[in-house]
């Protein structure tokens, strides 16, 4: 493991509404390492983009709040940050890319303005020198007629052009880490191929950690150092992406990687899809959370929630029938 | 092998964008889609796959070009008789978050349909209807009095299903009906769709941007780009064998969820941004090098390539 730029620990955030509370992320633990690429996978409602957020000390307060918990970033706690201190440290040390660049650029303000106001907050630096600056992030993105798109609206641009100015956006003042909160999912198979190269490009020349958010397994193998798979707010699986993608452990990630289609796969043999959904994260289950979806449950699954069995250095699960303990039981 | 139960030809629409200029989402395609079968459209956003998917159901009128439905032009009825029509036709949309109406409950909106085409009969049978529906989608007769809101997007999208199937269509075009979902949830729908058509003998027109799933449910796939149709074949033969450079580029841009296959991957570039589909109005495009020429049986691509 590479020194850490980042740790969560035992992170937990609530969301407190009319109905209760919901308990959107219950426990996350987890590093990142500098030049690391790091994706956190799940559906809809695992929490991710709520860990993420968190770290960005984004999430809106109230009406969620993180509970309890430390995110080390750079040998600090950011948690116990004044929105003072933050404000410094979000697009100067932790730069990050939102999933619809449609709507996260200002639409009344030049692209080159955009890119510009960081530099000039962050690195001090005076209005031609930032453009300056600007014109060269551009172009590192990859874009063309860098000096003439620098004075065009967001409207001009299409949406993965709109995502490479995220890109330069964020990493203008060559942050330590990058978080990408499903960068691609707005985009087509095509740009996103391009974006996810322009990502890894500038990561080769920045030297930037990234946290990748996605729900897309297949992106994640292209690019991806290790990978850390969610279920209602709970790491479930974590390992390298060779380890997840050829040796998976957990149910949820094996349902997860059998209910994709594949070009290699024969005519006719039907999709394996995970049945039912997730559960209601007001009243969590007590004990595994992807018991009532699972095929393998057992009775212990419902009642004490499984630890962490680790089978290397870097794979871990958590899943009783992966449990020493547990029977010798060939599943499929 | 069965009869054709849609046939179009040289479909076109085009859209006034101002100025003088036109906008040419579909342009001059032909394609027919056999009984029982499911034709795949892709692209990128922007092709005119969309566009296309409305205008074979007459939700656009054309600019030029005749869509067939078992023999009869459809272009060609009179509203009265359209209307009938569109019993046989049906779309499911992509936004199940969209595409249902907040103020309606689960019941009002599947038995919508049987009111405006008087099937609904009495209120009893219009009940035991929309509970058949809701079986066949795999949720419960008591979703029926609950509004969309109360729902996941898998389980809006199996309303918007239950919706479509109500007038009991032959034909349905799916348009991206699972990429606002999962992909836990994605599975789930593609299998309902497909389990729907072995038992009531639907044929689909499936347009969708995800690749690997086209492939997985289509017979044949069709690949637009700019308005035209450029490559079409049957989907084992398309994915062994692309022949058009944009077809290649797109299917070398699909991720795969193996990183051994990601590490030796080589993409094929085509262009850093889409071409655009305006022209000045009167311009002529050079149509017959967009022919669809038979390359091998039952492969066509457009003729530059051939």
């Amino acid at each position: 493991m590479m020194e850490p730029i980042l740790q969560v620990k035992d992170l937990h955030v609530s969301f407190f509404v009319k109905g209760g509370e919901v308990q959107a992320v219950r426990g996350m633990n987890f590093e990142v390492g500098k030049g690391e690429t790091v994706a956190i996978v799940g559906e809809s409602g695992s929490g991710k983009s709520v860990t993420a957020q968190s770290i960005m000390r984004l999430i809106p307060t109230p009406p969620s709040r993180v509970k309890k918990g430390e995110i080390i970033f750079q040998g600090q706690n950011l948690l116990d940050k004044s929105m003072k201190q933050m404000e410094t440290i979000r697009g100067k040390d932790i730069g990050m890319i939102f999933q619809d660049p449609m709507t996260s650029l200002n639409p009344t303000i030049k692209v080159g303005k955009q890119i510009t106001e960081v530099l000039i907050k962050h690195q001090k630096m005076s209005a031609a020198e930032a453009k300056e600056q600007g014109i060269e992030m551009l172009k590192l993105v990859g874009i063309k007629n860098a000096e003439a798109r620098f004075n065009q609206y967001p409207h001009e641009f299409s949406g993965g052009m709109r995502q490479r100015v995220m890109i330069a956006i964020a990493l203008a003042c060559r942050p330590a880490l990058l978080i990408a909160d499903e960068p691609t999912t707005a985009l087509d198979v095509t740009i996103q191929a391009q974006i996810m190269e322009v990502m890894q490009d500038m990561q080769q020349k920045l030297g930037t950690s990234i946290i990748l958010i996605t729900h897309d397994l297949g992106v994640v193998a292209g690019m991806c150092d290790r990978v850390i798979v969610m279920y209602a707010g709970e790491v479930v699986e974590t390992g390298t992406r060779w380890e997840i993608f050829k040796n998976p452990q957990h149910p949820y990630t094996k349902g997860l990687l059998r209910s994709m289609p594949r070009l290699d796969q024969k005519k006719g043999e039907p999709l394996i899809p995970i049945i039912g959904t997730p559960p209601d994260l007001i009243k969590p289950p007590v004990g595994c959370p992807f018991t009532a979806r699972c095929s393998e449950a057992m009775h212990v699954c419902e009642q004490i929630d499984p630890g962490a069995t680790e089978f290397s250095e870097t794979h871990m699960a958590r899943c009783w029938n992966l449990h020493s303990m547990a029977k010798e039981v060939q599943f499929v | 092998m069965s009869k054709n139960l849609i046939e179009v030809e040289g479909l076109k629409k085009y859209f006034n964008v101002g100025k003088g200029k036109v906008l040419k989402a579909v342009d001059n395609i032909n394609f027919t889609i056999r009984e029982g079968e499911t034709l795949g459209m892709v692209g990128e956003s922007g092709c005119g796959k969309t566009t296309a998917g409305r205008t074979v159901l007459r939700l656009y009128e054309p600019t030029a070009g005749s869509v067939k439905y078992n023999g009869t032009d459809i272009y060609k009825l009179p509203p009265g008789k359209m209307k009938a029509m569109r019993r046989d036709m049906q779309m499911i949309f992509q936004d199940p978050y969209a595409s249902l109406n907040p103020r309606f409950t689960v019941s009002d909106i599947i038995g919508e349909a049987l009111d405006i085409h008087g099937m609904a009969g009495s209120r009893a049978e219009r009940k035991k209807r929309i509970e058949e529906l809701l079986d066949m989608v795999g949720l419960n007769h008591d979703h029926a009095t609950r509004y969309p809101h109360e729902f996941s997007g898998g389980q809006r999208q199996r309303i918007g299903i239950a919706r479509s199937l109500a007038v009991n269509p032959k034909f349905i075009v799916c348009d991206e009906p699972i990429s606002a979902l999962d992909v836990s949830i994605q599975a789930q729908v593609v299998n309902l769709l497909k389990e729907l058509q072995d038992r009531l003998g639907l044929t689909y027109l499936f347009i969708a941007h995800d690749l690997s799933m086209v492939k997985h449910i289509s017979d044949r796939v069709a690949v637009m780009y700019l308005g035209k149709m450029v490559e079409l074949a049957e989907s084992e033969e398309l994915y062994a064998n692309p022949i058009h450079p944009y077809t290649k580029s797109l299917l070398s841009a699909i991720p795969v969820p193996d990183p051994e296959v990601e590490a030796n991957k080589k993409r094929i570039h085509l262009h850093d941004e889409l071409g655009s589909p305006i022209y000045a109005a009167g311009e002529k495009t050079n149509d017959s090098d967009f022919e669809l020429v038979e390359v091998s049986k039952g492969h066509f691509v457009a003729k530059q390539y051939a």
